[in-house]
């Protein structure tokens, strides 16, 4: 018996979320008082994997061919559900990043296992039972799922687990799975990534703005607070489908829901919608003129006032603290 | 060109998520249901990927009776015919099994759904579908081209983009970008009552998760208000208070 967490890379290299997964999955084998392996999939250096030591894994299985290079998902799927057979898993956890959400529906559906995605707490095991939270109906609510299968395989939701730091350097074991041809059917020809930019799913902070803005030759300035805050980016709706920011900023119900600890809205009144996908951030900042905005019912900290004379002092004050510290 | 959407039946976005009293289940009561937005979205593509003859769109839903309303609003938008396969939507191993059971006779080239429903936000029917059929499955995708037998799909991820090419069949999950929602039309509402909606029953299929219990999320203590003369105490708030910069 063992839990089995896959490590996700991004141009080889391991983001937070990668770190929080391995944290997360200790705990679980801790709880289940087994081991915790972890499997990486193409190119990560020996000292990174053995690194995930330090989170908590005893083994680090390392399948780096050739043809596992890029992502693709079926072929992916198999070698965690293969590395899962080997070492005994019954536990397997991966990011529900969206590349976890590609991955871990086929690697389920491989092991005959029962899936829960978007988790957010621990599993719980009293009276013999397995269960586990996850978000549900856009962030407005939360499940709990039992899992009734002999494998479970959970997918955690980013920033929802905090890093743990228990153990050394793990072991690292080369790992040569066996491959179907048609595992391999998809071609990926191009990765291209905003260096500049934190992601917006895993960010810690998140500068957010709406139609209060005006207009998208406004958005300078939010990007100046992303940037003296190490934020990323966001939107509402009518913003993005006005088309002055990105549909892949959009966050709410129809967009993307985000996590972060810090979330700040500017000039966005709190539409439901809206709300549904921002509810599990940690702290959320409301700047507005409208004090009757329904942003503000659910914020811990508002301003109320124009965004075009609050952002300059607030950057300004963003500045001078971080110049401070 | 024969693509199969999967549509599915969800709360409305404006609904107050509430549940029985003692939270096991979700009350549906006063709340109306609608086909997903993200659906939506990949139901307006297969349309337009098909217009002018190109090929056909059938709907397929896993649920009873109740969500034909949200069917004929799928064909009022343009599709050909529809699939109802009658059992309620356990789970999405449930789903996608009894999706995979109907499309692997019926000789499908492309395979669409939402990336999600908003509902439980699952993400899981496209890559489950894809591993039950055994063909590639593309999960979040912003972009989809057809040329001859080929698309070209862009792909979300973390901060970025990835673009790949997959033959048919394949199953993907659309996001926003990959098409424009589209408004049924008065000739599309009149010819959906008519058009074949057929009805199937479930095959049996192992329970391996129950989902137990709901709860909504603690509401946040009372706002914290400032003067807009004030970020320098914002700061220092985020700072000392809520311990987040």
């Amino acid at each position: 018996m063992s839990v089995l967490v896959y490590v996700e890379n991004a141009d080889g290299k391991f983001k937070k979320s990668t770190f929080e997964v391995v944290s997360y999955a200790a705990a679980i084998a801790e709880l289940l008082k087994t081991e915790l392996i972890a499997i990486s999939i193409g190119n990560v250096n020996q000292d990174d994997l053995s690194n995930l030591g330090k989170y908590g894994a005893k083994k680090v299985l390392n399948a780096s061919t050739d043809n596992l290079k890029t992502f693709v998902n079926q072929a992916y799927a198999s070698v965690i559900a293969e590395a899962t057979k080997k070492e005994e898993a019954t536990v397997v956890v991966l990011a529900n990043s969206f590349t976890g959400k590609g991955l871990s529906p086929r690697v389920a559906v491989k092991l005959k296992a029962g899936l829960v995605d978007a988790a957010v707490e621990l599993p719980k095991t009293d009276n013999n039972t397995f269960t586990v939270k996850r978000t549900a109906f856009s962030g407005k609510a939360f499940a709990t799922v039992e899992l009734n299968s002999e494998i479970k395989v959970i997918a955690l939701n980013p920033n929802s687990y905090q890093l743990k730091e228990s153990g050394s350097s793990a072991k690292v074991e080369d790992f040569k799975p066996d491959f179907k041809e048609s595992d391999f059917r998809t071609m990926v020809s191009e990765i291209v990534r905003s260096s500049d930019k934190i992601a917006l799913p895993d960010a810690e902070l998140v500068v957010s703005a709406g139609r209060g803005m005006k207009g998208p030759e406004n958005w300078a300035m939010i990007e100046e607070l992303a940037k003296v805050l190490g934020a990323a980016t966001a939107c509402s709706k009518p913003v993005s489908d006005a088309g002055w920011r990105p549909h892949e900023e959009h966050v709410g119900q129809t967009g993307i829901a985000v996590s972060p600890n810090l979330y700040i809205a500017i000039g966005i009144s709190g539409a439901i919608q809206h709300l549904a996908g921002v509810s599990s951030s940690k702290t959320i900042v409301v700047i507005n003129k409208d004090p009757e905005a329904p942003f503000f019912k659910v914020a811990d900290y508002g301003i109320v006032g124009d965004a075009f004379e609050v952002l300059p002092k607030l950057i300004d004050a963003i500045k001078a603290y971080k110049a401070h510290s | 060109m024969k693509i199969l959407v999967c549509v599915s039946n969800v709360p409305d976005t404006t609904a107050k998520i509430m549940f029985n009293s003692d939270n096991t289940q979700f009350n549906t009561a006063g709340v109306q249901f609608i086909l997903n937005p993200y659906d939506e979205i990949a139901l307006a593509r297969a349309i337009e990927l098909t217009e002018g003859g190109k090929g056909t769109v059938t709907i397929i839903h896993v649920g009873e009776i109740n969500s034909e309303p949200t069917i004929r609003k799928a064909l009022a938008l343009g599709a050909d015919d529809a699939v109802r396969i009658n059992a309620s939507a356990r789970d999405s191993y449930f789903v996608s099994a009894q999706i995979a059971h109907y499309a692997k006779d019926n000789g499908f080239d492309i395979i669409l759904t939402g990336r999600e429903s908003s509902d439980y936000n699952g993400s899981q029917i496209a890559a489950m579908l894809g591993e039950f059929l055994d063909i590639p499955s593309i999960s979040i995708i912003k972009k989809l081209e057809i040329e001859a037998d080929r698309a070209t799909i862009v792909r979300e991820i973390e901060g970025g983009k990835e673009h790949l090419t997959v033959s048919f069949p394949f199953v993907a999950s659309c996001a926003e970008g990959v098409a424009e929602p589209k408004i049924p039309n008065m000739r599309g509402i009149m010819s959906a009552r008519t058009k074949p909606l057929e009805v199937v029953d479930a095959i049996d299929i192992a329970q391996l998760i129950t989902f137990k219990a709901y709860s909504v999320p603690a509401s946040r203590g009372s706002v914290t208000l400032l003067s807009q003369d004030e970020p320098e105490k914002l700061i220092g708030l985020l700072h000392t208070e809520a311990q987040v910069i």
